[in-house]
């Protein structure tokens, strides 16, 4: 068979040309000849150039990504398998979940960026025939002075409530974060968390030649094209010229064609289904082709086209959105089609399977790619690169910071400093963001009456609830990779079992800058290896998920590494729910966990003190295990009022949160044995705090064992009070921790 | 008695009450898609939240036109009764059924939030039997809630106690801070001059469960159903 596109008449200097400003290497280039053992036309070009890209075939990070642990007994499907994670909660159900990044389009159209990252994850999750749940997200923004970041803010958070409440699934939890290293690398990473019966999920495969392949849902349009490769480069002042990579969302539609695709999964008539992402029809059909072992004849002229004249590599690339690829077993198309027009959805047969091993595209009947389907995707042809690393020039200054270079607070410091780091955008309530996300469509989010560290969320019909949370604390891992990215899976963890919960399982997120950048690969390799540590201690499984290079100014600075835990829990019956606000005046309040002469990387430290250079906070992954283990423990059996864990902002906002959340106030003594600073405000992992009736406090001891712990003081009164001194009302506080946000982004 | 929750497409709150509803009245509800040119001898209409069509025009701007809507009107013509929680209040009021309209939040902003809303007065089927001045915490989730209509209107649905609910702190005083999206008077729920068409923007389906820690929903649909009887 002889193409007859333009450039196989060229000479193959141009054609490297034309591959390098399609992103592609000029090995990758030699590669394809080899592959098609012919020149490639334009095309087939950005065809490779599109699969091949990092965002589709992990390249860069497919080799350390193996090592990450992904069996565990509940797993359904393992990492890479499918769409997303699959794990057994039993009562015969799935949980279907899975993180994505939609960094590059959010930086330069946040508004759009933000909401069409919510519709993508959200397709991966009904894909597999799982009805979403529950949303969650993670954002990272750079300095909140400036005028340009508050305009980001606002975009994205508007962006993921646009979608995400026409749509329909409540947004349960999440995180934001203000670093001025996001300051140009914005971060914007969903979560979608759905449920699926065991043994009715769909997969992404094409089996069965002859078969018809329908595309339905939106129509194809010129939006997105080279979104995948746009996401695949340093961000410049010149990206906002890449605004028509970004895609354009329709939650109407996402609406209809989830209803849609779940009603004709009922069916049986499906073989197999997958959601148009990164690379549209591009790797849909051929992801499902190479997985199966066939081929697909598609014609992309079918292909319901949203404006006129549409070239065959535009039809190829396009990432409009809401779109649906099926495969259905031949002879069951009315059934199909019925439910379309129910739905009135565009819909159209766009193709078959075949036996060809291939996918063949054709334009008004002319054959316009003719690639072997494996050689496109990850696991079969794409490149896999290992790539360089050394460690990082910053890290010696990290390491040596020295505690004692800091003066500590005295006791006269301690209402400003406590009413400082109350106020710190990355401390404070961020309910101007949440109050924009509908959080209750659904009736399952059992968080907003009652408040525990990670979201819970009942699954109907059983006794069950889950526990979601997405956790990352960057300046941790920008610290030390390797303890850093441990730290972030403990405190997911740490956050479930608070909770009620037991953790089950983790789908990640890794936000970084340019692989081929070596310290930044010494920050990807460590962070990797420190998650897979962690998941292996904790029996979290990684699941899938998603990376995100690039985030990267072309001056060269990168944003912290980020690899972003979202982990699912699970609550064997949902009154195990753990709440955080204080219960009964007089209850005692008590430390778990070691309490260490630490301020590295702690918001005090960063925000108010200004030392951009300290290492890791304390953490040791047996003490943390022994703590999840012993707090487990006391839930199971009654012996706790409230459970909150300690994290940014130390035992003091921690005390604070408990009491905002209740109403009343306490009385605490810190620790006299290190620091007062460190004792306040310190980030020393592997610590909660509990409170307990006065009458059950000796029990609670006994069930303590020899886990650290020491007696803080109790809940009382309406004041914040530390050691003695009474730095204002619980309702001050609240005041301050309500509003700073707001009223950074409206100043 | 049978209930019956129309379904648009882009609705999405139906499921939610479809669940108590059954589970209030203990019977099977009725689901009626908006294709639909009858009512399937439902004599209870609830047209619930979500974005009809997108709401990509005025929020129930489109929603009005679909074919059950005609039987709809009938029913509430006939004095049977309708009730449209959020974007089914939005459509009540597009479709001329509730008089008013429901504007932009006075921040620009969607708002979902728990609010405390409370009865002005108990001469209808939703309220009479609530107590007129307990606050019940119902949450809110809109970004088009703030209610409004003309001088003359507002005067006549006062006069004929068409004001069925309003927002209010948690003591059940009705204040400018517990008026959460700019509605006149406070205004969370209105009904027709005949009291059998309602409309109300905060969400009862989701204050109607022990799992959710809130029930304070099922007592207006106890009240509901009470009268029903």
């Amino acid at each position: 068979m002889y193409l007859c596109a333009r450039m196989s008449a060229q000479n193959t200097n141009s054609n490297v040309e034309t591959a390098k400003e399609l992103g592609l290497l000029e090995e990758e280039y030699h590669k394809i000849v080899e592959i098609l053992e012919r020149e490639p036309n334009f095309d087939e070009l950005s065809i490779f150039a599109v699969m091949w890209s990092e965002h589709c075939s992990y390249k860069n990070s497919i080799t350390l990504l193996k090592t990450l642990p992904k069996e565990g007994p509940l797993m359904l499907a393992e990492a890479g398998e499918e769409n997303a994670g699959l794990v057994d909660i039993g009562d015969g159900l799935a949980c279907c979940f899975k993180i994505e990044s939609h960094n590059h389009p959010s930086a330069i159209e946040p508004y759009q960026g933000a909401a069409t990252g919510v519709g993508g994850i959200n397709r991966d999750i009904f894909s597999m025939g799982a009805r979403p749940i529950a949303q969650l997200n993670s954002l990272r923004f750079g300095n909140l002075a400036t005028e340009r970041t508050k305009w980001l803010v606002k975009g994205v958070v508007k962006g993921i409530g646009d979608y995400g409440n026409a749509f329909g699934i409540p947004t349960v939890g999440g995180e934001v974060y203000f670093d001025d290293c996001y300051e140009t690398n914005i971060l914007v990473n969903a979560m979608s968390v759905g449920i699926a019966e065991v043994g009715k999920t769909a997969s992404a495969v094409a089996d069965g030649p002859g078969n018809p392949v329908y595309i339905f849902g939106s129509t194809t349009g010129k939006d997105g094209i080279h979104g995948a490769a746009f996401a695949s480069k340093d961000m410049s002042e010149d990206s906002v010229d890449d605004l028509p990579s970004v895609q354009v969302g329709d939650p109407f539609w996402e609406k209809l064609i989830l209803e849609a695709s779940l009603e004709l999964l009922e069916t049986g008539a499906v073989v197999g289904m997958q959601d148009m992402g990164a690379a549209g029809i591009t790797c849909s059909t051929s992801e499902m082709a190479a997985k199966s072992g066939t081929g697909m004849a598609i014609h992309l002229d079918k292909a319901p086209q949203r404006e006129k004249n549409m070239k065959s590599w535009e039809i190829l690339l396009s990432e409009s959105q809401e779109r649906m690829l099926v495969i259905l077993h031949k002879g069951r198309e009315k059934e199909a089609e019925k439910i379309f027009e129910k739905w009135d959805l565009t819909y159209e047969q766009i193709g078959e399977v075949t036996d060809t091993e291939r996918v063949q595209f054709f334009m008004n009947n002319k054959i316009v790619a003719d690639i072997p389907a494996e050689s496109l995707v990850l696991g079969g042809g794409a490149p896999i690169y290992q790539r360089e690393w050394t460690d990082p020039t910053y890290l010696a200054k990290n390491r040596a910071f020295d505690l004692n270079s800091v003066q500590d607070i005295t006791s006269a410091d301690i209402k400003s400093v406590a009413e400082k780091i109350t106020a710190l955008p990355n401390i404070a309530s961020k309910k101007w963001v949440y109050r924009q996300y509908d959080s209750m469509v659904g009736t399952v989010n059992q968080s907003t009456n009652k408040k525990s560290d990670a979201a819970i969320v009942k699954v109907k019909g059983t006794k069950k609830s889950l526990a979601l949370t997405v956790d990352c604390n960057s300046r941790y891992v920008f610290a030390e990779p390797i303890i850093g990215a441990q730290i972030a899976v403990a405190e997911a963890a740490r956050n479930i079992v608070c909770s009620g919960g037991i953790p089950a399982a983790v789908t990640n997120c890794l936000n970084f800058g340019n692989p081929y950048d070596k310290e930044v690969y010494y920050q990807f390799k460590h962070a990797v290896e420190g998650m897979g540590i962690a998941c292996k201690y904790f029996n979290t499984p990684v699941t899938g998920g998603n990376v995100s290079f690039y985030n990267q100014h072309s001056d060269g600075t990168s944003v912290y590494p980020t690899p972003t835990i979202g982990m699912i829990g699970l609550l064997e019956d949902s009154e195990n729910q753990m709440t955080l606000d204080f219960k009964n005046e007089g209850d005692v309040i008590y430390v778990l966990g070691k309490e260490v002469d630490d301020l590295n990387s702690s918001q005090y430290l960063a925000k108010l003190k200004k030392v951009e250079h300290s290492s890791s906070p304390y953490f040791d992954i047996d003490e943390e295990g022994k703590l999840h283990n012993t707090i487990v423990s006391l839930i199971e059996n009654n012996k706790i009022n409230h459970c909150h864990d300690i994290s940014e902002g130390g035992t003091f906002i921690s005390l604070l949160e408990s009491a905002m959340t209740s109403g009343i106030g306490f009385e605490a003594n810190s620790n006299e044995s290190i620091r007062l600073d460190a004792g306040l405000f310190g980030e020393a992992q592997g610590r909660a705090i509990v409170s307990v009736s006065a009458d059950a406090e000796a029990d609670l001891l006994t069930a303590l064992g020899d886990l650290p712990y020491r007696k803080l003081g109790t809940v009382k009164g309406n004041n914040v009070v530390v050691n003695g001194q009474s730095l204002g009302s619980v309702a001050d506080f609240k005041f301050i921790y309500d509003n700073a946000l707001g009223k950074a982004l409206e100043a | 008695m049978k209930c019956g929750v129309v379904i648009f497409p882009g609705s999405n709150c139906d499921q939610d009450l479809i669940e108590v509803l059954g589970r209030i009245t203990g019977d099977a509800v009725q689901e009626i898609w908006h294709k639909e040119t009858d009512l399937k001898g439902c004599t209870h209409i609830f047209l619930p939240g979500g974005f009809s069509y997108g709401d990509y025009l005025r929020s129930g701007a489109i929603a009005k036109l679909s074919p059950v809507m005609d039987a709809v009107s009938k029913h509430a013509n006939d004095g049977g009764f309708v009730m449209g929680i959020c974007n089914g209040f939005q459509v009540l009021c597009e479709a001329g059924l509730l008089p008013g309209a429901l504007l932009h939040n006075t921040s620009r902003q969607f708002i979902c939030d728990n609010v405390f809303i409370k009865p002005n007065n108990t001469s209808n089927a939703l309220c009479a039997s609530l107590s007129p001045n307990k606050a019940l915490q119902i949450p809110i989730a809109h970004g088009e809630g703030n209610y409004y209509a003309d001088a003359e209107t507002m005067d006549r649905i006062q006069k004929n106690e068409q004001i069925v609910f309003q927002y209010c702190d948690e003591s059940g005083n009705v204040t400018d801070a517990s008026n959460p999206n700019g509605s006149l008077m406070n205004i969370a729920g209105i009904c027709n001059e005949s009291k059998n068409v309602f409309g109300m923007m905060p969400h009862p389906e989701r204050a109607s469960a022990d799992y959710l820690f809130n029930n304070d929903g099922v007592a207006i649909f106890e009240s509901l159903f009470e009268m029903a009887k």
